[in-house]
This record gives C-alpha cells, structure tokens and sequence, in this order.
C-alpha cells in the first residue's frame, strides 16, 4: 500500500546530494556495494560463532561470555560498515526500495536483529544457563539469516 | 574454452536456470549467505593466528572449532558458483571480473594450501610456547586481503561494463576476455 506522505519522503531522500551523486557515477554503487557485503561477512561471522556456540554446535567446553567478548565487537563493526555503506546505496534508489517487499523485510529484521542482541541475546547469555539460549540461537541466527537473504532480493525487485 | 562455454549454454538445464524466475535469485541468495559463512569464520581463523582474538584458545583448538564451518561454506559457495557460472556460461566466460576473481581464487587457494600445509606441521608447537612466527601472520592478511579481493570481484561480475556486446572497447579489454571482435567496424574511431 503506497503511503503519500511516506512516498514524498521517500523521493526527497532520493533527491539528496549523496543520492544523486552516487546515482550519477558509474562506480560508485558497485564499490559501494562490495564493501557492504564484506561488512555483512564480518557481522555474519561474528553472528555465526556466537549463536552456533549457544546452539552447542561450536565451541563446546569454551565459556560463553568469553566469546560474547570476543566477537561483540566485530558484530558492532560489520554493523557500522553495513550502515555506512548501506546509507548511501539506498539514498541513490530510495524510490525503488520503497516499493521493494525485500527492503521491508530487511529493514524490519534489521531492526529486529539489532534489538534483540543488544536486549535479549547479549544480556540472557550473561544471564541464564541451559536450552534457553539455545533457542535465542536460533532465532538470532534464524532473524541474520533473513536479513542477509532479503538483501540480496532487493536487486532482483 | 569458449566453445565449451557456448555449449554448456545451449543445454537444456543452463536454459532452464538462466530463465527461471524464483531459482537463479535463490541460488545467488544462497552464495551471498555462504560467503558470509565462509568469509565470517576465516575472518577469526585468521585474526587468530595474528593474536588479535581468541587469545586463551589454542590455534589447534580454534582451527578444530571453527574450520570445519569455514570449510562447509566454501563448499556451498562452489557449489551455487558453478550453478551461477552455469546459467550464463559464455557471459560469465568472457567477463573480466569473472576472470579476476578466478585469478585471486587460485592465489588465495595456494596461499591456503602452504599455510595449511605449515600450520598441520607446527600448531602443536605454537600452541606451546605461543609465539607464531611473522610469516604465518603475514599469511593470515595476505588470506583475507585476497578474500575480500575475491568479494569484491565476484560483486563486479554482474555488472556489463566491458562486455563483449558493448563495443568499441579497447583492444587490450577485448583481448583479455577472449571478445572476437571485427575491428574493421570501428574504422575511423579514434583508438582503433
């Protein structure tokens, strides 16, 4: 359902400087886009080691705040390189990501993925014991998934 | 070997692929998340050997631990690779990212096999008195650099810019990716 107030934001995010000039040059989005899905290979790495380990596949006998430690701070910077270069790709297509079911669905997740680890995944591993963290695993891992996924549908839209 | 690429396209399958609407975006899905996978995990494997994570595991442990998934996805990412190179093979065959990502493939391959051969050899002494030589350290960038490199060639693949159908292009692009090109075409253009 196409929203007319939404839709006017949406043009004028299309409209900005950054959009226009990624928009006009040849390289530009592509580059862009290579160095976004190394930035979703770092987050996906450290979604990986971590939610496996809760799920008992990985790391079985190594303690689990140990890992929390060491992987966080990739989860924060394959975030930071996914937002930075995930910006101004979808300023230089805002109209076509608002008509894009992948793009919600990305967004969505991405929001959801970002709350939940900062206030149910992280916070529970220090927390709590036993098959409890297995399913928030799972769902965390389950909810990454479908974010890098309906990423790559957005091209196909 | 164009050849070859021009019959793989004329099969039925590669067809089939090439102009199916659900399952080639499904097979490309599946590459990016095997990427993920795989470059997800060799990121720690190899920051591991540098000392900057997972200090207090072994190199031994951490390759026990975390190989085995970096290995599944380099499966799964061969896997819908060739699927991909499949549904357009002649497209594929003469584009020049295509050639270069192939081309960092194989270094990042012979720079996997020495580094593993030398790490099945030693990590049992490194793990002991913890000090990895600088070589191995060197290794494990020069491995990422070339993955990243092989990312962002892969990424490129898609996009038409030196194309055998977007002519003139120069001689040296038409030669490296095996265009036949009739340049009698372009007489009078300045470059040709």
């Amino acid at each position: 359902m196409v929203s007319k107030e939404l839709i006017d934001i949406f043009y004028v995010l299309e409209d900005t400087f950054i959009g226009e000039y990624v928009r006009s040059s040849l390289w530009l989005f592509p580059v862009i886009e290579s160095f976004h899905l190394i930035g979703l290979g770092i987050l996906g790495g450290s979604v990986v080691i971590m939610d496996f380990k809760l799920m008992k596949l990985i790391f079985r006998g190594t303690n689990k705040i140990y890992v929390l430690e060491q992987t966080k701070n990739f989860f924060i910077l394959g975030l930071s390189l996914l937002i930075l270069t995930g910006v101004p790709l979808f300023l230089s297509e805002a109209v076509k990501c608002y008509y894009s079911r992948a793009f919600w669905i990305k967004m969505i997740g991405l929001v959801i993925g970002v709350l939940f680890v900062y206030f149910a995944r992280n916070p529970l591993i220090v927390k709590k014991e036993g098959t409890i963290l297995i399913l928030i695993g799972f769902v965390s891992f389950s909810i990454w998934t479908v974010v890098a996924a309906s990423g790559r549908w957005i091209g196909f839209s | 070997m164009l050849d070859l690429a021009v019959w793989l396209s004329e099969t039925e399958w590669s067809i089939a692929l090439h102009e199916s609407l659900y399952l080639y975006p499904w097979i490309e899905s599946t590459h990016v998340l095997s990427i993920c996978l795989f470059f997800g995990t060799l990121l720690f494997v190899d920051l591991r050997l540098t000392g900057k994570v997972f200090k207090n595991l072994s190199i031994s442990e951490m390759n026990r631990k975390v190989l085995p998934l970096t290995i599944f996805g380099f499966l799964v990412m061969s896997v819908t690779g060739l699927l991909l190179f499949y549904a357009i093979p002649v497209r594929n065959y003469q584009n020049i990212f295509f050639r270069i990502k192939m081309l960092l493939i194989v270094i990042a391959g012979i720079n996997a096999f020495f580094f593993h051969r030398r790490m099945s050899k030693e990590a049992k002494i490194w793990d002991k008195d913890s000090s990895i030589p600088k070589s191995m350290k060197n290794s494990a960038i020069t491995s990422l650099v070339l993955w990243s490199s092989v990312i962002i060639s892969g990424r490129m693949i898609a996009y038409n810019w030196f194309d055998c159908d977007r002519q003139p292009q120069p001689r040296w692009i038409n030669e490296l990716t095996s265009c036949e090109v009739d340049y009698s075409l372009f007489e009078g253009i300045d470059g040709f």
